[in-house]
């Protein structure tokens, strides 16, 4: 049975683009055909994150207009062969997308792989929710910041009466994957906790990734941190994420780069 | 700065998280988190409305929403009754 998953947050730049494919690649990794789509129409992003930005023909949009057969349009990753990609348009033009066309590439999609990861845009608009439409179990992407979380509750909303779920009198899953997180400033006090945000929007956690230079660096490099560097913590946290996911049972933890003072120490009297 | 002002300027997550619920409190039960619970607050308010003459600032909606459940806490005062 294929699960289709929304990675949205109400709030821009919290890394739900970063999260989607480090949760799609480690899906992938796990033996899961899985596709991410992007829904950011206007503003793509995926595909760079995937380095797959020089392979985009078509679109979203052209296979909801009937100008692309799905298969055209659906790029395989290089380093894995489960795992594909559907870009968002580039277009200007907000109402490109529409329900019906969109309904009808996720039912294709839903016969072609596991996982159908779809990579909300921001804001609490038609694209978010047409994102959010089908979705049967929603990752909220927040960061432990107010106005972050503010939105992350928005958005819960939102899944719980404007989703298809919602409209058949079911329970939307919905799960929090709270990211850039850095656990000495929430000990400190400086940045809300774990626990503050959690009590604050209620629903299960599904990971802690915590903030890192190593993010930035892959998406330089042009691939999902689990794939470019899978000993890091982010990519820790997101491989216990995705095994969450898989129903595992995985102890919570917040993992940790080995890039403290004892590490460059250990450095030093190397060189 | 003094010492005080130094903590103080530090360790704003509290205020933070004071803050936001009582804002998400608020914004639950108004803007309506949930569409649902906003449509039965204003039914059951003029239902009642119907046989009781009620104060709707002695009303008080709160919508909580919790792991499995979410639950609608309606607090009315009601005017004493005048009957013998
Ligand atoms: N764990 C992290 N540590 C450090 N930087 C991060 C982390 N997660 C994301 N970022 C950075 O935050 C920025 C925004 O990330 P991303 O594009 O994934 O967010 P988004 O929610 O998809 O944004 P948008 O709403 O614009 O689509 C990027 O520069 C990314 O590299
Ligand atoms: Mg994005």
């Amino acid at each position: 049975m294929s699960k289709v998953l929304v990675v949205t947050s109400g709030k821009g730049g919290v890394g739900k683009t970063t999260s989607t494919a480090s949760l799609g690649a480690a899906l992938a990794a796990a033996g899961q055909k899985v596709v991410v789509v992007d829904f950011d129409v206007g503003l793509r992003n995926l595909d760079l994150v995937m380095g797959a930005e020089r392979r985009v023909v078509y679109d979203l949009i052209n296979v909801v207009n009937g100008d692309a057969k799905l298969a055209q349009a659906l790029i395989r990753d290089k380093r894995n062969d489960n795992l594909s990609l559907l870009a968002a348009s580039q277009t200007r033009d907000k109402d490109a997308l529409n329900l019906e066309g969109v309904t009808k590439v996720i039912e294709q999609l839903r016969e072609k792989f596991d996982w159908v990861l779809c990579d909300s845009p921001a804001g609490i608009e038609k694209g978010a929710l047409l994102a959010m439409y089908h979705a049967d179990l929603a990752v909220v992407v927040t960061n432990p910041e107010v106005s972050s979380v503010r939105d992350s509750d928005r958005i819960i909303g939102m899944l719980d009466s404007k989703t298809a779920k919602a409209e058949r009198g079911e329970k939307m899953e919905k799960v929090l994957l709270l990211t850039r997180y850095d656990q000495a400033r929430a000990a400190r006090g400086e940045m809300l906790k774990v626990e503050d945000v959690l009590e604050i929007l209620s629903i299960p956690l599904l990971g802690i990734v915590p903030e890192s230079q190593e993010v930035l660096r892959a998406s330089n490099l042009g691939a999902p941190v689990v794939m470019s560097s899978p000993n890091c913590a982010p990519s820790r946290a997101y491989a216990d994420a995705v095994r969450r996911l898989q129903g595992e049972t995985v102890p919570m933890n917040i993992p940790v780069d080995r890039t403290g003072l004892f590490a460059k120490f250990l450095n030093w009297r190397v060189s | 700065m003094n010492l005080f002002g130094f903590f103080r300027a530090r360790n704003t997550a509290p205020v933070a998280r004071e803050r936001l619920q009582i804002l998400l409190a608020h914004e639950r039960a108004i803007v309506g988190g949930s569409d649902l619970a906003a449509i039965l607050r204003e039914e059951i308010l003029a239902v009642i409305s119907k046989h009781v003459a009620i104060d709707q600032d002695k009303v008080q909606v709160k919508l909580d929403r919790g792991g499995s459940i979410s639950t609608l806490e309606i607090d009315i005062e009601m005017p004493a009754f005048e009957g013998k």
